[in-house]
This record gives structure tokens, C-alpha cells and sequence, in this order.
């Protein structure tokens, strides 16, 4: 009972992760640029959402509906001011210097948020919080139920915009073959702002919902980017349901590994993983 | 990339600049200006050895922390257990490069930017990991404290500096380096023309997570109490790549300057910095100054 409860713990965290990796995955898979300051961009939407209920007294789901536009404004900014000067570059010099302007992106965010918000973990008290929903023996934590349907609308949402709207068609054009795109008169840097955008929004609303569920300290960031990532290999680039899957698959090994062999080694899973579907199937399981 | 003669008048010239630094203890006994030449030592050394992936390889490595925890770990381990220190660096830097060679060998069968996620999620979860099940702050014991001694520390450190200098310019100017800077350049060109380009790129890391893990264990060895986790942090690796961008010197002077005055946002600064610097000038300062120094000959000869 207590292994299923762990297990029922690490798949709503898992909605999360997937949530987290949907926003990398897109703009890895469309700009083949990997931001690695991505969890930082999570935890600035979880202060985001952390400010408007601490000074106006705003409902963190309610927040979702300021800090997901915020976001989007913040995404299309970095990639004015960073980002849409490397992807200009040839594929070598693209990838090199967009990991190392995520890098030091990072640091400078880390750096940021201590000064602003202080290192201490912050969370948002609401009256619900404690709401615990019994099924037989499994209490399940309404707060963090809620936040996996709301991960799994975000991304339902997000892949309904990239197969209807003529933008997401455009997305998912260049993704495929952006020179391809190119000559079929699609304008590819509006495509790839689009896509950054919409990926930092991805991520605001994930540090939103963490902070409601969890807490929210300068130092997730790196933390998240490594879920990310990991969801990002282990379910393969082109398929948004599919990242979603791969963040409940984390969840759930990293609560059964941290059954099988105690809580401090909970993290060495994800390693596991990583190098596995690398060797066995470097597409991703999801991975057209 | 430059020619070999200038790698080598390059190499000669910091190799100088060591020997003399040999002399520092004498002229100067004084522990603050050691420890701060120390750490610009250890900062050249970890410059150096991320560079023989990154320059040479092509492939950028974002758990460089990862191979200096790890030679850090296993150091201190086996040298608080009575074995002798260098022993215990070579096995430090051992386990480094096996750990390196097996996320290397999955990640390097695929192309950009995986080997950069393999090797960051190897940092991150072995700081995780080793913080969850090592609590506890690594204290020499009372012993060795007071047999401690800087001035071995500090020439350890400069003969680490020293061969991590040596090798990467005998990498630079060997038939090993110029099939790497082959790969880099193009790698299905390499490989047509007979590189073989895995096991180079394999090599390459194997020599540098080797040096990150001799860096490591001398960081074990210097310092004398630490969190098991804390050489795991990021911010080694952000010491690493800073190297080859900004100059391994130049970057602890100003770091330890900017911690002294902006003791909290000092790493703002520098994070801002260095965006800034790879967007303005994407081959770093020693290409910027040899792009100038180009620009100034020409017209120099024009005129």
C-alpha cells in the first residue's frame, strides 16, 4: 500500500515533468537550440505566481491567467535580445553558443532571484491546500490532481494550436524542414519567435503549478531543466502527448526507484535513463 | 584554428609565466597571494582540460563539475583512508574517465546537443546524489591539519597547470588533434577521408575528464573541509567554459574582485557578461584578438 502511494505521488509530479518538458521539446524540435535555462524560466513563472498572491492577493490557478501571457512577453523578448541571434548561425556554432548563452542565462537568472525573492523556499498557503481525496486506502492531494489535469489541458491545448492555427502549421513546417519552409513563403523567424514564446509560456505555467503544489526556490531551476531533459530524450522530439507520457514515466521510476532503494538515490534513475534510450532507441520512445 | 608554431609560441609563452610562478613562494610567502595564484591555477587547468572536447572535439561538455566532483569524491576517500595522495588522484581521475566514457559512448553515436545533456544530467544527479547521501561536511582530521603544508598544495597545482598546458598543445600539433579539428569541421568529410571519429572523440574526452579528475583530487587535497557535493556544483563547469571565452587569468581576477565588492550580485554580473561576450564575439577573446591582430597586419602590409 505504501509502494502504491509512492507510485500514485511520483505520476502527479510526473504530469509536471511532462508539462516542463513540453516547453523544451518545443523549441529544441522547431530551433534546434537547446535552452538549457529553461527550469530557470520555470521558477521565475513560480515567482511570478508567488508575487501576485503574496502583494495582490491573486488565487495561484488563477495567477495561470496573468503569468502565462507574462511569460509569453518574456519569451519573445529573449529571443529578440539572445536567442534569434543564434539561430542565424551554421548548426556547430548554433548549438555551442546557444548552450552556452543558456548557461550563463542561468546563472545570471539564479543570481537574479536570489537578490529579488531571497534564498529562501517559498510556497502559497490557500485554504484548500491540505484537501485530500481518500480512494480506499490511497489519499490522493487534490492540489496536486488538479495541477496534472491542468498539465494535461496546457498540452492538449498547445497541440491542438500546432495542428489547426495556420501559425502552428508554420511551427511544425519549420520544424521539419525549415529550408523546405523557407521556399514555401513561410517567414521561419516569426515561426521560431513563435515557438520560444509559446515554450516560455509552457514554462511559466509549469513553475506556477509547482509552486502551488511544491514550493518554489532560486536554485530548482537547474533541478527542472534536468526533468526536462530527460522527459526530452526519453520520449523523442515531434510528438507533444508523447513528452506528456514520457513526464509520467519519470515520475512513476523515480518514486520506484526511490522505493527499491531509498530516498537519497531517487535522482540516479534519471541518469539510467538517459544513457538506456540513447543506446537502445536514440529516437525517444515517442520520436518520429 | 591557428597553425601549429602558434599554438606552440602560445604554449611556450604561459609555460614561462609558470617557472616564474615557481618562484612565488620564496619571493612572496604570504597564504593569501598563494591561495589566490592556486585558484588561478586550478581555473587554468579545468579551462584547459573542457577545451580539448569543446575546441578540439566540437562537442560542448555542460558536466564538466561532474569529472571534477568525481575525482574530488574518490581523492578524498582514499586519501583520508591512509593511501598516499598522488595514488589517490590517479584513482580520482580513473573512476572520472570511466563515467566519462560510458554517457560518451551513448551520447556521442548521436549528433548536437546530446553529449551537452548527457553530461549535464551526469553533474546534476551525481550533486544530487552524493549531497543526499553524504550530508555531511568532509573535515581533515586534526592530524593532517597540522601537518598542513600550502607550498605543496600550491606547486601540485602549478605542475597540474603545467600538464594540462603541455598535453593540450601536443594534442594541438599531433595527427591526433588535427583529426579532431577534422571532425569538428565536418564530420562526414572526416570520417570519408579515414578518421575514425568516435573513438577521437572518445579519446579526447577520456584526456580531458582525466585532467578534470586530477583537478578534483587536488581540490580534495587542498581543501580543508567542504561538502562532499559542493565540487559537483555547476559552478565548476561555469569555471571551466569561462577559460576559453573570457581567458582562465582575467576571469579569477574579476571574479574574485566582483565577490569582493558585489558580494550578492556578482554573479549577475558575470552571467550577463558572458551572454554578452558570446554574442558579440562568438570565437572568444583569443579569436577576437587574433581577428584584430589580422585586421591591424593587413593594413599594416596595405600600407
Amino acid at each position: 500500500m505504501i509502494l502504491a502511494q509512492q507510485l500514485l505521488l511520483g505520476l502527479l509530479i510526473g504530469g509536471l515533468y511532462g508539462l516542463a518538458a513540453a516547453g523544451l521539446s518545443l523549441v529544441f524540435g522547431v530551433m534546434r537550440v537547446l535552452n538549457v535555462a529553461h527550469g530557470e524560466l520555470i521558477m521565475l513563472g513560480g515567482y511570478g505566481a508567488f508575487w501576485l498572491a503574496a502583494l495582490l492577493g491573486v488565487d495561484p490557478f488563477a495567477s495561470l491567467a496573468l503569468v502565462i501571457p507574462g511569460a509569453l512577453l518574456l519569451g519573445a523578448i529573449l529571443y529578440w535580445g539572445l536567442f534569434g541571434f543564434v539561430v542565424r548561425a551554421h548548426e556547430e556554432t548554433r548549438v555551442k553558443n546557444s548552450l552556452l548563452i543558456g548557461f550563463g542565462l542561468a546563472l545570471a537568472l539564479h543570481a537574479l532571484a536570489v537578490r529579488l525573492w531571497t534564498a529562501d523556499e517559498r510556497s502559497i498557503p490557500t485554504s484548500y491546500g491540505g484537501a485530500v481525496l481518500s480512494v480506499g486506502e490511497l489519499s490522493i492531494p487534490l492540489v496536486r490532481l488538479a495541477t496534472l489535469v491542468l498539465a494535461l489541458l496546457l498540452i492538449g491545448a498547445l497541440q491542438l494550436l500546432l495542428s489547426r492555427w495556420r501559425w502552428g502549421k508554420a511551427i511544425r513546417a519549420t520544424a521539419e524542414d525549415w529550408q523546405a519552409a523557407l521556399l514555401t513563403g513561410i517567414d521561419i523567424r516569426r515561426a521560431y519567435l513563435l515557438a520560444f514564446a509559446l515554450g516560455t509560456a509552457l514554462a511559466g505555467a509549469a513553475g506556477t503549478l509547482v509552486t502551488v503544489a511544491y514550493s518554489v526556490s532560486p536554485s530548482i531551476g537547474l533541478e527542472w531543466t534536468l526533468k526536462a531533459l530527460i522527459v526530452v530524450v526519453l520520449a523523442g522530439l515531434g510528438s507533444m502527448m508523447g513528452t506528456f507520457v514520457g513526464g509520467l514515466v519519470l515520475g512513476l521510476a523515480e518514486a520506484a526507484s526511490a522505493a527499491t532503494f531509498g530516498g537519497p538515490y531517487r535522482e540516479i534513475v534519471g541518469l539510467v535513463i538517459f544513457v538506456v534510450v540513447l543506446t537502445v532507441r536514440p529516437r525517444g520512445l515517442f520520436g518520429r | 584554428m591557428t597553425s601549429g608554431g602558434h599554438e606552440r609560441r602560445w604554449a611556450a609563452a604561459i609555460l614561462a609565466a609558470l617557472a616564474l610562478l615557481a618562484l612565488l613562494p620564496l619571493a612572496a610567502p604570504r597564504d593569501d597571494v598563494l591561495n589566490f595564484v592556486f585558484l588561478i591555477l586550478l581555473a587554468i587547468t579545468l579551462a584547459e582540460s573542457w577545451n580539448i572536447v569543446a575546441g578540439y572535439a566540437g562537442q560542448v561538455n555542460l558536466g564538466h563539475a561532474a569529472f571534477f566532483g568525481l575525482g574530488a569524491l574518490v581523492t578524498r576517500t582514499l586519501w583520508t583512508d591512509g593511501i598516499p595522495v598522488l595514488l589517490a588522484m590517479a584513482a580520482g581521475a580513473a573512476t572520472a574517465m570511466l563515467f566519462a566514457l560510458v554517457i560518451g559512448v551513448a551520447a556521442f553515436r548521436l549528433r548536437g546537443a546530446y553529449f551537452a545533456i548527457g553530461t549535464l544530467a551526469l553533474g546534476e544527479i551525481l550533486r544530487t546524489t552524493v549531497g543526499n547521501v553524504l550530508p555531511q561536511i568532509s573535515t581533515l582530521p586534526a592530524a593532517t591539519i597540522a601537518s598542513y603544508r600550502l607550498t605543496q598544495r600550491y606547486y601540485l597545482a602549478l605542475g597540474l597547470a603545467a600538464v594540462s598546458v603541455i598535453a593540450v598543445t601536443a594534442l594541438a600539433t599531433s595527427r591526433l588533434g588535427l583529426g579532431m579539428r577534422a571532425i569538428r569541421e565536418d564530420e562526414e568529410a572526416a570520417e570519408a577521408s579515414g578518421v575514425g571519429a568516435l573513438s577521437l572523440k572518445l579519446t579526447a574526452l577520456a584526456l580531458s575528464t582525466a585532467l578534470a579528475g586530477l583537478a578534483g583530487g587536488l581540490f580534495a587535497y587542498y581543501h580543508i573541509s567542504y561538502y562532499p557535493s559542493h565540487p559537483f556544483g555547476p559552478q565548476w563547469t561555469f569555471d571551466a567554459l569561462q577559460g576559453p571565452v573570457l581567458g582562465a587569468v582575467l576571469y579569477v581576477v574579476l571574479k574574485e574582485y566582483l565577490a569582493l565588492h558585489w558580494v550578492d550580485i556578482h554573479l549577475l554580473i558575470f552571467g550577463a557578461l558572458f551572454v554578452a561576450i558570446v554574442l558579440l564575439l562568438p570565437g572568444g577573446l583569443v579569436q577576437a584578438t587574433e581577428r584584430a591582430r589580422a585586421v591591424l597586419g593587413g593594413s599594416r602590409r596595405a600600407a
